[in-house]
């Protein structure tokens, strides 16, 4: 397979990632989206690195779910305590910053 | 044997691809945030097997350990924390934005496909079999460059691991304000401000009819309204006393023959 196809499906992930967090309300549903973006990236990455014959691709690539799983592990811990505080998950209640 | 492999290749690819784009469909059209967990697993699954079609097995093997296993079910422990039931509210807080982010998206999707695509059109697929071979396999030649070019990045990742573990115990802990309530005290206020701190007057236990619709009666007669269980009451299905019955009951009991 040629890396075309890799990197399409890759955009594709990464596209139906987008439009779910800027449509979704629910701040864990969201959370799941940048997920998914974050996968589709290292999907292109893993084809970029066959693609070039070397594996700096794939390195990166674990680095980036390194990052990812400390992300998730102190994002959901915001959920949670936001939830907490207001009983809700929806990322429509919280505006009270914009006053 | 080339084409048998990437006969192979293209099936591996065309099955998951399609499996890792309906999960991700799933994702985002699910109503319930537990579903939409479930079919993010998929996608991840999918994506692994198509890391280790692309000569990837160590980060196919990572994936399916660190996404599947441990972020997954993290997600999903926090959705149970959370309240499983929490929907979506479908109110746009601002006007035309769902709309206009499937527009975007569309765009995005149709710049990055057109763009890249075009750009790869005519490269070849590459081999990783002389860089996997290097160092005598796919695992030891990704730990070459990790404690070699990539040494700094990996300890700053290390320090990066342990503040996002501190973070969480900092977020996720709760500190008591007020000293833990004793057993005497919480009898105390069990007793103090409810009006009723034992058990209710149980319904239906006089003469004739023994059914939980039947009220109970006070010592004067008059019927005691809290001895019903409230969806009876609010369905109107409380049994009326007779009061002629009882005035019966009442002369019998007390051995006029009237």
């Amino acid at each position: 397979m040629n890396p075309a196809n890799y990197v399409i499906l890759s955009a594709v992930l990464f596209s139906i990632g987008a439009i779910g967090v800027l449509v979704r309300r629910n701040a864990i549903v969201v959370f799941m989206c940048v997920e998914l973006m974050l996968n589709a990236a290292n999907l292109a990455f893993v084809a970029f690195s066959k693609m070039n014959g070397n594996l700096n691709g794939q390195v990166i690539a674990f680095f980036v779910m390194v990052v990812a799983a400390a992300e998730v592990v102190v994002g959901l811990a915001i959920i949670v305590q936001i939830f907490r505080t207001r009983r809700s998950v929806s990322i429509d209640e919280p505006n009270l910053l914009k006053y | 044997m080339d084409t048998a492999v990437n006969l192979g290749e293209t099936i591996v690819f065309w099955v998951c691809g399609i499996f890792a784009v309906l999960g991700a469909l799933g994702l985002i059209f699910s109503k319930k945030a537990v579903h939409s967990a479930l079919w993010m697993a998929l996608t991840m699954i999918s994506l692994a097997v198509l890391y280790v079609a692309n000569q990837a097995p160590f980060l196919g093997m990572v994936q399916i350990v660190v996404y599947t296993g441990a972020v997954m079910m993290l997600f999903l422990f926090v959705l149970m924390v959370v309240g499983v039931d929490s929907s979506d509210s479908l109110i746009e807080t601002i006007k035309g934005q769902r709309l206009a982010a499937i527009l975007l998206g569309l765009g995005l999707a149709i710049l990055l496909i057109w763009g890249i695509g075009s750009s790869l059109a005519g490269v070849g697929p590459g081999s990783l079999d002389e860089a996997n071979s290097a160092d005598g396999g796919n695992v030891q030649g990704i730990a070459r460059l990790i404690f070699t070019t990539y040494l700094v990045p990996f300890e700053v990742t290390s320090a990066l691991l342990i503040t996002a573990a501190l973070g969480a115990m900092v977020l996720a802990h709760r500190e008591r304000w007020l000293p833990k309530p004793t057993q005497p005290e919480m009898s105390k206020a069990r007793f103090a401000g409810s009006v009723h701190p034992g058990n209710l007057p149980a319904p239906g236990v006089y003469a004739r009819h023994n059914a939980v619709d039947t009220p109970a009666l006070l010592p004067d007669g008059s019927v005691s309204d809290i001895s019903i269980p409230g969806p009876l009451k609010a369905r109107g299905d409380v049994r009326p006393v007779d009061h002629m019955e009882m005035d019966e009951i009442k002369s019998i009991d007390e051995g006029s023959q009237s």
